[in-house]
Parts: C-alpha cells; structure tokens; sequence
C-alpha cells in the first residue's frame, strides 16, 4: 500500500516519460483554461468587490452564442463580430439593471446577485438557442484543427492538439493586453484607482458606473475566448458550468485580487489535479478530479490565507 | 391599532423571557399549527401532500440548519446540499443495519453522523473566513458528492447506484417506502420539522444562539470578551449540519423514495441557500417563507400556463422557470435585501402604528 502511494507512480513517470509530459502537457491546458475562467472573476473582483459567479455560466453563454448564431446562416466572423456586441450589451445590462442598485450591499448579497444572474442566463440560453450541446465552429473561424505527434525516446510518442496551442497563445496574449490595459491606458488607471478606494476614485471624477460596465465588458470578452477554446474541445453545452467551478480553488489559491495569481493558481491547480488524477486516482477508484482541486486549495489556505499574490486582510478592531 | 402590545404587561421574570412575549404572536403561531396539523390534512389531496407541502416543510428545515450557520453565526457554506446527502446515506445504512428499528429515530440519530462530518469541514473556518470559507465548504459538496457515488458500501452495492427506502413501519403504520400514505409521511415530516423549529428557536435566544451572534457580529471582540472561537464555530457547524441532515434523510425517506448522488448536488446547496438569503438571514421564521417562495412559485408557474389555456412545451416551461427564478431573485435582492422576515417585520411595525404612518 505505502509503497502504491509513494513509490510507484514515480517509477512510472520514470519508466514512461512520453506518457508523464502528455499528462503535464493535458495539464498545462486545463490550467489555461481554469486560468482564463478565473481571469475574468478577478478582473470583476478587482473592480467592484463583486465575487462574479456568473463568469462560468457567461463563458457558456458567449459559446452558445457564437454557435447558435452561426446555426442560423450568420457567417462565423460576422457571428463572432455580433456575440461580442452581445456581450456588450449584456454588460451594459447587468451595471444597469444588478449591479446599480445593489451599491454597498454586503458581499453576500451581491453574490447571491451574481447566482441569480446565472440562473437567468441559463434559462435565457437555453430560451432562445435550445439546450442540446453543439459544435464549436472551430475552422469557420480559422483556429487549427489539426495535432502533431513528436517521438521521445525510442517508442514514446507525444500529441499536441494544434488548438491547445492556439489557446495557450490567445490566452498569453489577452494576459498581456490586459497587463498593458491596466497600467498604459487611461481607462485601465481608473480601473486600478477604483479598484483601491471606491471614493478616492469618485471623489477625482472617475464614472464607477462607466468603469463597471467596462470591466464586465472585459469579463465578456474572457469569457468568450474561453468559450471558444472550451468549446473546440468539447462540445459547448451547460456541461460547462462545472468547468467553472474549478476556476474557485484556483481563485483562491492566487488570490481574488491578481491577475498572475490567476494564472498561476491555474496552471497548478491544472497540472496537480492531472497528475493526480493519472498517478494516484486510481487507488482509490478514480474520478478524484473533482474534488482534488478543491482539496489542494484548502491545503494552501491553513498556510496562507489570502492565497500567493492576495493583498493580506489585516483585521483591528 | 391591529398589532398592539402595549397594555399587556408581565408580572413575573417568567412570563417577561418567554419565547412569545405577545399575545398576537401566540395566536397567531396557534393558528398556524393548527391549520397545519388538522386544516391541511382534512382538506389536502394527496398531490397537495407530497409535491408542495413534504417538500416545503423538508426544505424549510434545511433552510433553519443553514441559517444557524449563516445567518446567526455569519460563516458562508455552500456544501448545504452534502450535509443533507450524508444524512440520507446514514439513515439508508442505519436501517438496512438495524431492520427492526423506528425509522423516525433512525432519522433522528443520522443527523449525528452529518453533525461529524460537518463539524470536520468547519476546521478551516478558525483560519478562512467570509468567500475564502465559502470556497472550501465547496471541497465537502465535491467530496463527499465523489464518496456517495464510488463507495458501493454507502448504497449497499445497488447495481443502480442509488438509494432506495425499505419498506419500514411505525407503531403499525406503513411509514416509508412506496406504500406509506401521503398523510402518514406528512404527518411525521411535520411533527419532526416543528419539534426541531421550537427547539432550536429557544436555543438561539440562549447562551449558545448569543455567542454564535457575538462571532458573527464581531469575532475578535467575542473573543476578548471570553467566546471561545474554536468551540462556538465548531458547534455552529456541527448543529446546522446536524438539521441539515436530518433534512436530507426525510428528503430521501419521506419524500422521494429513491436518490441518486445527484439528488444531493451543488445545485441543492445553491436552492437551500436562496431561501436562505431571500427569506432573510437571521430568522426562523424568514427560513419557511423562503423555502415557500422558492419551492412553490416554479411548481405554480409550471401549472399556470395550462390553467389558463396557454400551450406551451415542456421544455420552455422550463426554460421560462429558470429565467423568472432568477430574475425574481435579483428583483428581491434589490427590493430588500434583507429578506421576507424584514417585510414581515415593517407590516408588523406598520399594523402596530395604524392608522397613523408613524
């Protein structure tokens, strides 16, 4: 038994190297997915205090969008075009019409606000576009379908799905865009001044409610990226909505506040949980994937409470 | 003028700490139970019986246990619907163990098992607190979501991989499984919600209901004054998971018959804590207006369209449910955001003051 958990597995990432870097590869590409999700949390977060739980359900509507529209004779980049104006629109809707009114409720509140956003958009998504899973228009919208298989060692063989590399790109990318969003532009530096101090930022002429109609403009947009690349590799349907739980431990091991911390905590939380789940699963009968996340973060946190790159909660009375 | 409490006046410490100093609120709590122990059952059809009321007064305890957690002692929990799945389980082992057992108690003694559990899963809460804690309460609703589906010990190796009610009686009375009557179940759910409502109600104007408060309000301050943390946290926990397991097993026994491990998924923990907000933190009374509000308005809205004469398939019912849901929850949240319990409270303070606004 002692020697199945500590030793074994060890050996075989030793013996089969080809299989252990295409578990880390698989890995590396759940991270950047639960990265991406969990990104568009904190860049809400960061703004307004709202802990978004919709970002999941956001991911799955923006997919759904795409497609549906696409089903229904739009061409894909006019369809692409068209799902980001939704996500506008959307965005404009939810500072109108939640978050507005609900200025300086307790986070409790604002969270429940948040579920009962999702529940809205599910019920809307599946309203207008059905609720059977659907095919991503992967080539219509020029992304890579194709993979590459590369030998290690003698028999070893290594396949990277061309569109996991794309989604790693794009994610790399829209991480920088929004590096240099947040420190470059005017619109990013009201962003940050409101995210310090809401009446600092207020009291200088900075729009909050302009500002939060952007950021959840921003989270659409992640959203939609990550719908997208989500969807390429599975189908896009509801099924999604658990994906974007896993996004919560990752939250809460970088911390709600940091966008590398999102990165980070992804990409760990992504290599942890398929290396456990191939390695050590199968001692206890599998399917530990969906909870060693979880299980990870809470480790973590007896350690470190505000997550690696969180701003430390000081507590006076 | 309606709502009156001036000229009732207390002569002993006795009549002054009672749970219902008012005299309307006596009667009023009077009328309730008795059209709830005799009005409902003479008057109700079965359907009445096992699709509104079981599943309301079922949910409106778990509703109770998770506002003890939440509402009174401020600790965020989202693993509500886990809770109530051990309870389940543990009631589902603990009669196929013990055949000849009351199932009643059977029941009862399962909320002990979740009590552990949870209590276990309320250690973070010393170290994590608010949405970090929330997140964790995730880590039991995941995990103990995997050990009902892979320990084939937990349902008696089923080959369907669910739990199905024996058929067990009580003083002679058929009280699970498929044959129990509609009133029979009704009746024990009933008697069983009640007894731990007033229990815990006059628990919480205690000793120990007042230091989870002083935890919620203030933490460190409870603490300098002598609270101690660890404990009070831990019991805050351990009781609502408790009643939260005693609602998860009633939910399979008196209720469903039959549950699966999706029966007792996030989405449950996510519904208990909606008429936990809605009906307003912090109340007993705002836990069963919630679960009524958030129980009974889909199974309405899923008749209304056929009463009057509109056709409309299944699936868009369904649709238009989940969209009305949520968008009545924002709707509430933005209205008052404390909750049912506070509306109650201002049409109380309003009868109390008429006919003069104030």
């Amino acid at each position: 038994m002692l020697y199945d958990i500590f030793i074994d597995p060890f050996v075989q990432m030793y013996d089969m190297p080809d299989f252990f870097l295409q578990v880390l590869w698989e890995g590396f590409v759940a991270g950047i997915l639960y990265a991406l999700i969990a990104l568009g949390f904190v860049l809400i977060f960061k703004a307004s205090g709202v802990f978004n739980f919709a970002q999941g359900i956001m991911v799955v509507f923006a997919g759904l969008t795409l497609v549906g529209l696409n089903e229904n004779g739009v061409p894909a980049y006019l369809a692409l075009i068209l799902t980001i104006g939704v996500m506008g629109v959307l965005a404009y809707g939810v500072e109108r019409v939640v978050m507005r009114p609900l200025v300086n409720q307790p986070d409790i509140i604002l969270l429940m606000a948040t579920i009962g956003l999702t529940y809205f958009l599910v019920g809307f998504g599946e309203f207008v576009f059905g609720g059977e899973p659907k095919q991503m228009i992967t080539e219509q919208l020029g992304l890579p379908t194709g993979s590459t298989a590369f030998e290690i060692g003698e028999r070893g063989l290594v396949i990277l799905q061309h569109i996991d590399i794309a989604a790693a790109l794009i994610a790399v990318l829209m991480v920088a865009a929004l590096g240099i969003f947040f420190n470059k532009t005017r619109i990013g530096r009201a962003l940050r001044a409101v995210a310090d101090d809401h009446q600092a930022a207020l009291s200088v002429g900075i729009s909050l409610n302009q500002i939060w109609a952007i950021v959840w403009f921003a989270a659409g947009l992640v959203a939609l990226a990550t719908g997208i690349m989500w969807g390429a590799r599975s189908d896009v349907s509801f099924a999604l909505e658990i994906v974007a739980f896993k996004a919560l431990p990752v939250l809460i091991l970088g911390g709600f506040t940091s966008i590398p911390g999102a990165i980070v905590g992804g990409l760990i939380i992504g290599f942890g949980e398929k290396i456990g789940e191939l390695y050590w699963g199968g001692l206890v009968g599998g399917g530990i994937e969906s909870w060693l996340a979880y299980i990870i973060a809470l480790i973590f946190l007896l350690f470190r409470p505000q997550g690696l790159f969180g701003e430390r909660i000081i507590e006076r009375i | 003028m309606f709502y009156r409490e001036a000229g009732q006046f207390k002569t002993s410490y006795k009549a002054d700490q009672a749970l219902m100093p008012i005299l309307q609120d006596r009667v009023g709590l009077a009328v309730i139970l008795i059209i709830a122990f005799a009005v409902i059952p003479a008057l109700a059809n079965d359907f009445f019986l096992t699709s509104i009321m079981i599943p309301f007064l079922v949910f409106a305890l778990a509703a109770i246990g998770l506002n003890i957690l939440t509402g009174y002692c401020g600790q965020l929990s989202l693993g509500t619907g886990a809770f109530m799945g051990v309870g389940a389980y543990a009631a589902y082992k603990l009669t196929s163990i013990f055949p000849e057992a009351n199932v009643i108690v059977m029941v009862l003694i399962s909320g002990v098992f979740s009590a552990a559990i949870g209590a276990v899963f309320g250690l973070p809460s010393l170290r994590i607190k608010g949405l970090y804690l929330a997140v964790t309460t995730l880590a039991a609703q995941f995990f103990l979501e995997w050990c009902f589906i892979r320990i084939p010990w937990l349902y008696n190796y089923n080959a369907s991989g669910a739990i199905e009610v024996p058929h067990r009686e009580v003083f002679g009375i058929v009280a699970s499984g498929a044959e129990a009557t509609p009133l029979a179940r009704y009746f024990i759910v009933l008697g069983i919600t009640t007894v731990i409502a007033l229990l815990i109600a006059n628990v919480l104007r205690g000793r120990i209901g007042r230091s989870w408060m002083m935890i919620r309000d203030m933490d460190i301050a409870a603490e300098l004054m002598g609270i101690r943390p660890l404990r009070t946290k831990l019991m805050a926990f351990a009781v609502s998971s408790y009643i939260c397991g005693v609602a998860g097993a009633m939910m399979v026994f008196f209720w469903l018959n039959a549950a699966e491990p999706s029966s007792y998924s996030i989405r449950l923990s996510f519904q208990i804590l909606f008429m936990v907000i809605l009906g307003g933190l912090g109340s007993l009374s705002g836990a069963f207006m919630g679960a009524a509000f958030i129980w009974i308005l889909p199974v309405i809205l899923k008749f209304v369209p056929g009463l009057i004469g509109i056709d409309l398939a299944a699936e868009t019912i369904e649709h238009a449910t989940f969209m009305i849901v949520g968008a009545l929850i924002i709707f509430f949240l933005i209205v008052e955001p404390h909750g049912f319990a506070r509306l109650w409270q201002i049409a109380k303070q309003k009868l109390r003051v008429w006919p003069f606004p104030y």
